[in-house]
């Protein structure tokens, strides 16, 4: 199985330099590893002013459970793309981007 | 959301009267305004959010109050016979979905009030179990305590015998093989004997009062499948029991039998036949799921219409909805002369709105423009209250970013008694296959964003659609609006006064009669733009009787939210196979030319004339465009205007042969895959950039 390696950096910075592009076929692969998480603690958006402003929080996982916010918000989608990239690729490097 | 409602028509004409029911979660004064929606998308970088205020005898102040939704399928038998029961023996097939961690009634006639009568029940621990009520307070339950099967067939069955005092609980796994046992014979002695309540039976539920209006309060409701139910008036033995599960009530136990109902009688109905003879017939709420596989099911026939006996079985879930049944706050009768469109009751109260849409038509052949627009109602009902983003982990994967998470969301999430969508799955994991319009549908209002839609406006459905007959209006198009349900009821008769008819965005269900209006229409040389993608794509059924309510059966093929069970691929309301029409041989490509192959769900892109746009048969459509103009490399959804769910033209699918593809669009990202229906193999060349069928292609014929 494809495990995501701080080796491939530039990926990152791919993924950086453009968050709503068209990404690179390896870069769609970290992708589907970062966004296929489960559900339960999985990083969302929710949307408290709509098209001005988003907060971070984590789904409950179940049906019913609420969804737990984490502090963070952001002004534009493109800065939560990136921020919530930076926290999974250190959770499935162990490195920190720059 | 402290204010949400819903109408109990979605289309209607002048002189017609609609009526609205509002329910305020904390009793508040609100405001009611009749608006006409324009646009309903509140993206700043479009054309701006419009609704427009009319002038209405409804428009004023009202004063909210609390409305509950009474979620949960059951069925409630009545009749002066079921008091008259002692010593008794009840007893059923029971396929259970969910039987552990909360006490689910299987067959209950108690008074929680006295604590009075005797249910069968699978208790906490999933054992099947028998409570006794005396009436003055004293409850005996006695259980098997063996955890039952899930998703497996079991006979359950209780008697008691008031003489010897004595209660058997039967709990006879039906599947052979098994290495550990899950079936128990258990024979008790027990203090108590249970009393006799004049109130109704219920199965799949417990009645647990009454409200102030007088509806069913119900608890402990179960999730699986039950069939042949059955009350007897003695402590049948474990052979009469297993003969009384025959169809026929045997001679022998006739003057013994209470109620044998047969749940594969009346299927389309909200009805329970006892066969029995003594009349205790009962009524099902809440839709519960009907032409099941029963135990006996052989799966040597697939439609329940040819082997009535095997489909003896009803599905009943404890989250399902059909109408929430609230008092109405007021009431529209449309003037005269009120113009054919969008409409919506704005309500206010305080920071919170809700708005509860509707559709205007006119009389049926008197036209007030050449233009039908039919407003894709049986599509929002499928959609209505769309949950997965909460459940599915699939929904960022499908999104390609982020889940936005919406206040329409957040509420739903916290009130599951508002019910569930057609792509949704029951509490049970059982998937969801009927939708009604009568309960809020959070999601089917103007200014509401979906996650899964493209990046930009994110907008799906009633308010995607809103784009459209926005840009009518701008560009001066005038346009009369029917609803699905308009062109189900009345056909080809309601188009055949229109030059040209137009769908929405998204036209994806249909029923045998919309369809077929449509190809008479076509047929008549009517000119039909199909406006969207993924368009004609599933059928459904309207229930011939009850208002506001559609079936689908996701059957072997297509992009499906779940999956039917084998031999449930027929509608209950109806009797026809269900599942994609191309697989009933009426393909979208022979209605419009185009039919589903890709979907994607972040970025769109444009398109690019063909040689054949330059035919003269299609100047008109290309009057002041270049011929190397690109089109549509902009806009609100995804930034092009071709994207989210994409077809093409196929001629072994039924494209006309004079079809002319006067453009292709553009390469779609890898996002955007090739659909199930379209793999017969597994390749790897099912992403947009490896694929040239990936695309999509604008056809005129």
């Amino acid at each position: 199985m494809y495990r995501v390696n701080h080796n491939e950096k530039h990926l990152a910075d791919e993924f950086m330099a453009n968050p709503f592009g068209r990404p690179s076929p390896e870069l769609q692969r970290v992708l589907i590893v970062f966004r296929g998480e489960p559900v339960a603690g999985k990083y969302v958006l929710v949307c408290t002013k709509p098209f001005k402003e988003w907060a971070l929080a984590e789904l409950g996982g179940k049906r019913g459970e609420p969804v737990k916010l984490l502090g963070e918000r952001f002004t534009s989608l493109e800065e939560a793309e990136r921020y919530v990239f930076r926290k999974r690729w250190k959770k499935y490097t162990g490195h920190d981007l720059a | 959301m402290n204010i949400i409602g819903y109408s109990d028509r979605i289309s209607v004409r002048a002189g017609e009267t609609i009526r609205f029911m509002v329910s305020c979660e904390r009793p508040v004064s609100y405001r009611a305004d009749l608006v006409r929606v324009v646009c309903g998308d509140l993206n700043p970088a479009g054309p701006g959010y419009r609704e427009v205020e009319i002038d209405s005898p409804i428009n004023g102040q009202y004063e909210g109050r609390r409305q509950p939704l009474l979620c949960g399928s059951y069925a409630i038998v009545e009749g002066a016979r079921l008091a008259e029961v002692r010593s008794l023996c009840v007893q059923a097939m029971v396929w259970p979905t969910r039987p552990r961690g909360k006490e689910q009634v299987l067959l209950s006639h108690w008074s929680g009030e006295q604590a009075a009568g005797y249910e069968l029940v699978i208790d906490v621990s999933g054992a099947v179990a028998l409570r006794l009520g005396d009436g003055s307070g004293r409850v005996e339950l006695v259980s098997t305590e063996l955890p039952i099967r899930e998703r497996e067939w079991c006979l359950v069955g209780a008697s008691v015998d008031t003489e010897a005092k004595r209660v058997v609980l039967h709990q006879q796994q039906q599947i052979a093989c098994e290495r550990s046992t899950t079936s128990a014979v258990i024979e008790r002695s027990v203090a108590i004997l249970p009393a006799t309540t004049g109130g109704p039976l219920l199965i799949a539920a417990r009645l647990a009062g009454r409200s102030p209006d007088g509806r069913c309060l119900t608890e402990a409701h179960y999730n699986g499948k039950i069939d042949s139910p059955r009350l007897s008036g003695r402590a049948l033995t474990a052979a009469e029991m297993i003969q009384l599960f025959q169809r026929r009530v045997p001679q022998h136990l006739r003057p013994d039998v209470v109620a044998a109902w047969d749940f594969s009688l009346e299927i389309p109905a909200q009805r329970i036949i006892d066969v029995s003879g003594n009349g205790l017939h009962g009524t099902l709420v809440n839709l519960p799921a009907r032409a099941m596989t029963g135990y006996n099911w052989s799966a040597s026939e697939m439609r329940w219409s040819s082997a009535l006996q095997e489909y003896g079985a009803i599905h009943f879930h404890d989250d399902g909805v059909y109408d929430a049944g609230w008092q109405s706050d007021f009431a529209l009768t449309v003037p005269q002369g009120m113009p054919s469109g969008s409409y919506a009751v704005h309500l206010r109260a305080g920071d919170d709105e809700d708005y509860l849409p509707f559709f205007v038509r006119c009389e049926t052949g008197k036209p007030s423009a050449k233009l039908l627009y039919i407003a894709q109602t049986a599509t929002y009902m499928a959609y209505a209250n769309l949950s997965f983003t909460f459940t599915a982990s699939a929904a960022e994967l499908l999104a390609n970013r982020l889940i936005v998470v919406q206040p329409w969301e957040e509420h739903l999430n916290a009130h599951p008694e508002l019910g569930l969508s057609l792509y949704d799955d029951h509490s049970d994991g059982s998937g969801v296959c009927y939708s009604s319009r009568l309960r809020p549908i959070l999601n089917m209002r103007p200014k509401v964003q979906t996650s899964t839609a493209g990046l930009g406006s994110m907008l799906w459905g009633y308010n995607a659609d809103t784009h459209l007959t926005d840009w009518l209006e701008a560009s001066g198009y005038a346009f009369d609006v029917i609803t699905d349900e308009d062109l189900h009821a009345e056909g080809i008769e309601i188009l055949r006064h229109y030059r040209t008819v137009m769908t929405g965005t998204h036209p994806e269900y249909y029923s045998e009669p919309m369809l077929d209006a449509l190809k008479a229409y076509t047929e008549r040389g009517g000119r039909l733009m199909y406006m969207g993608g993924n368009g004609f794509y599933w059928r459904i059924a309207y229930h011939p009787v009850l208002p506001g309510a559609i079936e689908v059966r996701r059957a072997e093929d297509g992009t499906r939210a779940w999956l039917a069970r084998p031999g449930e691929y027929y509608h209950s309301f109806s009797g026809e196979l269900g599942g994609l029409w191309r697989r009933q041989d009426r393909p979208p490509q022979r209605l419009v030319g185009t039919g589903f192959i890709a979907q994607g769900f972040d970025l769109s892109t444009g398109y690019h004339r063909t040689p054949a746009s330059e035919n003269p048969r299609v100047a008109f459509a290309f009057e002041g465009i270049d011929r190397d103009e690109p089109i549509g490399y902009f806009g609100l959804i995804g930034g092009g205007a071709a994207g989210l769910e994409v077809d093409i033209v196929d001629p072994r699918l039924g494209t006309p042969p004079h079809t002319l593809v006067v453009a292709h669009s553009d390469e779609l990202p890898d996002s955007f895959l090739l659909v199930n229906e379209e793999q017969l193999i597994n390749t790897p060349d099912v992403m947009g950039s490896t694929n040239p069928r990936i695309r999509s292609d604008l056809a005129f014929f």
